[in-house]
């Protein structure tokens, strides 16, 4: 098979070839039982777990692909078992990882031992790391923070009674490929009354070789606990496969709060159909801040469903699309109780021909008196090439919910970049400034770590071509 | 330090200066008086390089390099600054962070923060601005007495070479009209210059004036001194615009 990767262009040859070798992979075409058992084999599952693949695989083969949204057809779904084989190729060596990647990594000034870990190459990926983050005297409050697998095998109760409740298989095709085939992923559990004042980081974890791709996040904030999850990944998350299909499961009981923060930067082959989802219950605070690069195809609508009364929602996202790039991202927001409310605010940017699209649903059912939603978004276009929309959806069942929707589209302003420039700031600059500026409101709400890491990213993403 | 020959320039095809030429030497102050919408802060623009206006003749030259070929923020970097008659709002960069940026790009070094932070609100207090002001996007949301504050901030932490002021002690009450002026008497020395654009010439209160120039229709038609500024206060534009149209 060619060794080329299709980093930044789409590159047609490739699959060309593969089209040539088709017979080759005919006998293995399909997801099948057998591979199911086959990955659940090999992770040691439990009996419920095994019977929930097999089930999901049957409501995956009963779905279609949605209809609607960006343009997924390169994804060939009777070759799905190329994605999904455990096996599937990893980059072998650092040698072998994209150019461009590889620089992303030196710009960023990520250290080279990181790197490789971050690469998902594999052998330098050590589990350790994480555990000895989490400080003693969380664990001695009853905080439990470790992989799925782990999970499964350690709190295994827990795991099943929340396990793929929240999205379940039959949600859409992707959730029910999820459900057959996941691993990996973050378990999180904030026992009663808890307050975790660090955030709980899983930098290195999301980048272990074969976790990146169907990995499965379950948090669970009990009463009156509170907690900050950071899932933040500035390289690229390079992955030979380009399927991206994972779960994420946050659970916000009573008078709970959980910040949910991500940064995900996806190679440019990538398909990230990725699922997150919230259950609020009374006065519980779900804040998500959500900054989504690369990729080639993203579809990302994280969902917060209020469902006891008082819950709240923040969402705070940013979203990149350059050349070869479809983003369809956004947020949903199903108000199902009394005097719940919802805080949306987002930032597109468009360039080099990208295509970004803002998407949000908000619902608000009959039982939901006084719901109050706000939706807020802005798109910048760098040029006239690229592509912003904007497509709001509300279904409102009641009538005294206060429902406002601001959006707006613009372009850097020519005056401010003659300002700028006035005061000595050369062009690129006064550009990379003013994009800065607009995510300004999205940076703020990150750790500065992360705040730095995401001006680095948009960095990135202006060079050379302004 | 400026000179100005035989300026034409041109927006949207439309010509605008139509042979202008001033001269500005060295710790001198000049004003430019002058009708709405003769070319003033087209002046202005072209001497900062606005993309959108295209210069179709003649030179300019600032300590005797021909400033033509060089890029906006080449020429503030040379030492050129000019206080906006209506300055840009900037949403997402704060007036600190604007202003370190510059300060930065002009020097080309890192400006250590704590110092400058030190001198930024020795100024902005000498220019009685809330220091919170600092913390604000740029000019947004700023009054229009509150954005020229703001420019005045930036020249005197930038202290450029040569100031051109383009209307900054229009639409200011009488106390702003004083902290402004005041502002740019502290910024003047030797070593410096101002060309000042003004239709009130309240800003020349603590400044002397070293010359005056009238520009109608794009060009100079009158230069004096202090003089006429008193002159063109009185009697206003009448007598000039007869001699340009005759
Ligand atoms: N960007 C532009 N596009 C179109 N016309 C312009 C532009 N800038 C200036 N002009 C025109 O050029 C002429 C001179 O404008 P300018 O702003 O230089 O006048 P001014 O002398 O500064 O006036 P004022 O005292 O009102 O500030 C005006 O007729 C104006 O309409
Ligand atoms: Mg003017």
């Amino acid at each position: 098979m060619a060794k080329k990767t299709y980093v930044e262009d789409i590159e047609r040859t490739l699959y060309d070839i593969k089209d040539e070798d088709r017979s080759v992979y005919k006998s293995h075409a399909g997801l099948t039982e057998e591979i199911i058992r086959d990955i659940s084999a090999r992770k040691n599952d439990p009996p419920w777990m095994l019977e929930f693949r097999l089930k999901s695989l049957e409501v995956y083969h009963s779905l279609s692909l949605p209809t609607w949204g960006p343009d997924i057809s390169a994804l060939d779904m009777d070759r799905i078992v190329t994605y999904v084989k455990p096996d599937a190729p990893m980059v072998g060596s650092w040698d072998e990882l994209p150019d461009d990647i590889k620089n992303t990594f030196d710009r960023l000034g990520i250290p080279e031992a990181e790197k490789k870990s971050l690469a998902g190459v594999g052998a330098q990926y050590d589990s350790e790391v994480v555990y000895h983050n989490v400080q003693q005297s969380l664990v001695d409050d009853g905080v439990v923070y470790t992989d799925m697998e782990s999970a499964l095998r350690d709190y295994e109760d827990i795991v099943r009674e929340y396990f793929m409740t929240l999205v379940p298989p039959k949600d859409h095709k992707f959730a029910a490929l999820h459900g057959a085939v996941w691993s990996g992923g973050s378990f999180v559990y904030v026992p009663r009354g808890v307050q975790v004042k660090i955030p709980l980081q899983s930098y290195f974890r999301l980048n272990a070789a074969g976790a990146g791709q169907f990995e499965h996040t379950l948090i669970i904030v009990e009463p009156g606990a509170s907690l900050h999850f950071i899932e933040g990944c500035s390289a690229p998350k390079y992955n030979v496969t380009n399927l991206h299909a994972g779960c994420v499961e946050l659970f916000v009981k009573d008078g709970a709060r959980l910040r949910y923060s991500t940064i995900e930067n996806w190679s440019r082959n990538m398909m990230n159909l990725n699922t997150k989802r919230a259950l609020v219950e009374r006065g519980g605070l779900i804040e998500w801040v959500s900054g989504s690069f690369g990729s080639r195809v993203s579809m990302l609508y994280p969902c917060s469903v209020l469902h006891g009364e008082g819950a709240r929602c923040e969402f705070t996202g940013v979203t990149f699309a350059s050349r070869g790039q479809s983003l369809d991202t956004g947020a949903s927001v199903i108000h199902a109780a009394p005097n719940t409310s919802a805080n949306i605010n987002t930032r597109t940017i468009s360039k080099s021909g990208g295509a970004a699209t803002y998407r949000s649903a908000v619902k608000v059912t009959k039982k939901a008196s006084n719901a109050k939603c706000s939706v807020n978004c802005e798109s910048l276009m760098l040029d006239d090439e690229s592509r912003s929309d904007t497509l709001p959806v509300m279904d409102i069942e009641r009538g005294d919910a206060d429902i406002g929707h601001e959006a707006k589209i613009g372009r850097i302003s020519e005056e401010a970049i003659f300002y700028l420039t006035a005061r000595g700031i050369d062009e690129n600059e006064a550009r990379a400034m003013i994009v800065r500026g607009f995510v300004e409101p999205i940076a703020k709400e990150l750790p500065l770590e992360y705040a730095v890491e995401m001006n680095n990213l948009i960095n990135l993403e202006l060079e050379g071509s302004m | 330090m400026l000179e100005i020959r035989n300026l034409r320039a041109a927006v949207d095809g439309k010509e605008i200066l139509r042979g202008l030429d001033l001269t500005v030497g060295c710790g001198e102050v000049h004003v430019i008086l002058g009708p709405n919408g003769g070319g003033k802060s087209t002046l202005m623009n072209v001497l900062m390089g606005h993309p959108k206006y295209e210069v179709v003749g003649g030179t300019i030259t600032f300590e005797g390099e021909d400033l033509l070929g060089l890029k906006t923020f080449e020429r503030a970097r040379r030492g050129l600054f000019l206080s906006f008659q209506t300055p840009e709002e900037i949403p997402g960069i704060t007036v600190e962070n604007m202003i370190r940026t510059s300060m930065q790009a002009m020097s080309g070094g890192k400006v250590k923060y704590l110092e400058f932070r030190k001198q930024l609100r020795a100024m902005m207090t000498e220019l009685k601005m809330d220091p919170s002001y600092a913390r604000r996007y740029m000019n947004v949301g700023f009054s229009g007495g509150e954005k020229k504050r703001s420019e005045i901030l930036q020249l005197l932490m930038l202290n450029p070479k040569l100031a051109l002021l383009d209307e900054t002690d229009s639409g200011l009450d009488v106390d702003a009209v004083q902290i402004v002026s005041s502002g740019v008497a502290k910024f003047h020395n030797e070593n410096n210059s101002c060309v000042i654009i003004t239709h009130n010439a309240q800003i020349l209160k603590y400044l002397t004036v070293d010359a005056a120039h009238v520009l109608i229709d794009g060009r100079i038609v009158k230069d004096g001194g202090s003089e006429l500024v008193e002159q063109i206060s009185e009697e206003g534009y009448g007598a000039f615009a007869e001699a340009v149209d005759g």
